[in-house]
């Protein structure tokens, strides 16, 4: 029975270490006044309708958003077609490809961000908010490739097998069997490359943060001319939309086996 | 379908869009980096190209050293508390019903994607004076004046674990849950208590694992750029910190991008290392 207390006590512990800092914000959003006070004093939600109703925070999260929809569709557009061949042909030098779609995840991120940068401005682009984009669905691209190499791993080639002698060409086996069955892979792989995307600040930073305010970018600067409950407002929106997302993919997905709970046995 | 050697120049179509995306936005501009590492600072604008290897002739330098030192330092550090909280924690959670795991995973990998500048924030209101941590402390009369905790050492450290712990708990993961059941049965029947078997048999039994994860922790916490920035004094900025400087707000490029090859030339070695213990547990 101890033992039982024991590990409970424990998961209690690292519950409230990592929930600790977001309670602390979420109760700071609520601030009638502009103050930094936890507990907090009176209650207010107005620092939520700020995001959406104050100029800057409204332009700030049409950034974010834009940015963090349309790199996740890239990233997606370049794991897509890569992982489908790695799983269909037998060509080991294209592995390297899965190496360079796995190396600016692993790297620190500075390292990416400086890279990014560098390129920009040596062609010229530097500032650009589509460059951005492109940046982020590289950063990113990881993630879609990891989920959909364990969606095609997971595939029982006898099925495949079953369509193809039955007459259908690769593009019908594509479109009828391999794709309705990757598909809660490649959302997921969109959804993770989407909420990091949307939480990414220093590649951003050093790709367009000259020109333009991204939710994280804004949140930073803003800091450094002080303080507005509006920043604790729109982090616990941030937290909110993950665990909205990602709750999501543990309903109708197996986030378990996407986190490697089961070994991708088809290899 | 068997997987088949491609035939035809057209079974490789579906490459052409990835490879081409990927050599022209992440070779090139990590060459172009290298390259610029070797250019000189002009001050009006981002680099003159030449071939110096002065950039890298500042590392020769007590600063360089210090800040170095102070890099490697803290990484170790915050990997050696993520794995000791984290092992026992994954642990345990491996050995709980699947629904709450399924819990716990959509917890940690929230709190994983949260962008450093929330979390850096989230720690600065927590150790702040007028919303921090220490006015519960005197509200319970262990302290008499509620005081702010950061900027220094011990923000800085707690806001990287902070970071890296959901990080380890995920990369631990995968081996804890498919460690094999029959070892701590074993164990148990010959009359092992639980803390006992797991001392005992699943701490060497995934020795290669631990060490593995301990160098990926490292690796990540080397690449913070904010909460040191944010949660620390000048003195407790770390390489990637450093870098971010450099090339932004000192207008510096070259000589980030000597910092950042360096960089990379640690986290390489220290992955490959971690590639060849994984490799050599997979073997073994």
């Amino acid at each position: 029975m101890s033992e039982r207390l024991l590990r409970r006590f424990y998961f209690f512990l690292v519950g409230l270490f990592l929930a600790a800092p977001l309670v602390v914000v979420a109760g700071v959003s609520v601030n009638e006044k502009q103050d930094l006070a936890f507990p907090p004093k009176g209650f207010s939600l107005a620092w939520y309708g700020q995001i959406f109703t104050n100029p800057e925070w409204r332009l700030a999260l049409i950034h974010s958003v834009t940015l963090a929809v349309c790199s996740a569709a890239i990233a997606v557009a370049i794991a897509l077609p890569l992982s489908w061949f790695l799983w269909r042909r037998i060509a080991p030098w294209a592995n390297i490809f899965q190496v360079l779609g796995l190396a600016p995840f692993i790297l620190p991120p500075v390292i990416t961000a400086l890279g990014f940068l560098t390129f920009w401005a040596t062609v010229g682009l530097f500032g650009q908010f589509f460059t951005a984009i492109i940046s982020h669905a590289i950063f990113f691209v990881t993630l879609p490739l990891v989920t959909l190499s364990l969606g095609f791993a997971s595939i029982d080639r006898s099925l495949v097998e079953a369509a193809s002698t039955m007459g259908a060409d690769d593009r019908t086996v594509l479109k009828t069997v391999v794709l309705p069955l990757i598909l809660p892979y490649l959302v997921s792989g969109y959804a993770f490359a989407f909420v990091l995307s949307l939480n990414e600040y220093i590649v951003a930073y050093m790709t367009i943060g000259f020109t333009t305010e991204t939710l994280p970018i804004k949140i930073f600067n803003a800091l450094r001319y002080g303080y507005t409950p509006t920043m604790a407002s729109v982090s616990v929106f941030f937290v909110a939309i993950a665990a909205l997302v990602f709750g999501l993919i543990a309903k109708f997905g197996d986030i378990r086996r996407l986190l490697g709970a089961m070994s991708s046995d088809a290899n | 379908m068997r997987r088949e050697p491609p035939r035809t120049l057209a079974d490789y179509t579906p490459l052409a869009f990835p490879a081409l995306m990927l050599i022209v936005f992440f070779v090139i501009p990590f060459s172009t980096m290298i390259a610029v590492s070797f250019f000189q600072r002009n001050p009006a604008g981002f680099y003159t190209p030449d071939f110096v290897f002065d950039n890298y002739a500042r590392f020769l330098s007590l600063f360089f050293a210090k800040v170095l030192g102070f890099s490697l330092m803290l990484a170790v550090l915050v990997a050696v508390c993520c794995i000791a909280i984290a092992f026992p924690f994954t642990y345990l959670l491996t050995r709980q019903s699947r629904k709450m795991q399924t819990v716990w995973l959509v917890c940690l990998l929230s709190v994983l994607s949260l962008s450093e500048v929330i979390i850096g924030f989230a720690w600065q209101t927590l150790f702040s004076r007028t919303a921090g941590i220490t006015n519960l402390l005197v509200a319970m009369g262990l302290m008499t004046e509620a005081k702010a905790l950061t900027p220094g050492f011990g923000a800085v450290l707690t806001g990287m674990v902070y970071q890296a712990l959901p990080y380890t708990i995920l990369v631990l993961y995968p081996a804890l849950v498919r460690l094999d059941p029959t070892l701590l049965e074993a164990a148990r029947t010959l009359g092992a208590s639980p803390v006992r078997a797991f001392l005992n048999v699943v701490l060497p039994a995934l020795r290669n694992t631990i060490v593995a994860t301990l160098i990926m922790v490292f690796v990540f916490a080397l690449g913070s750029y904010l909460l040191p920035q944010m949660l620390g004094r000048p003195q407790h900025w770390t390489l990637s910190v450093l870098i971010t400087d450099q090339a932004i707000y000192q207008s510096n490029m070259p000589f980030a991008a000597a910092m950042a090859v360096f960089l990379v030339l640690i986290s390489l070695a220290l992955v490959g290392l971690t590639l060849m213990l994984g490799r050599r547990e997979n073997a073994g």
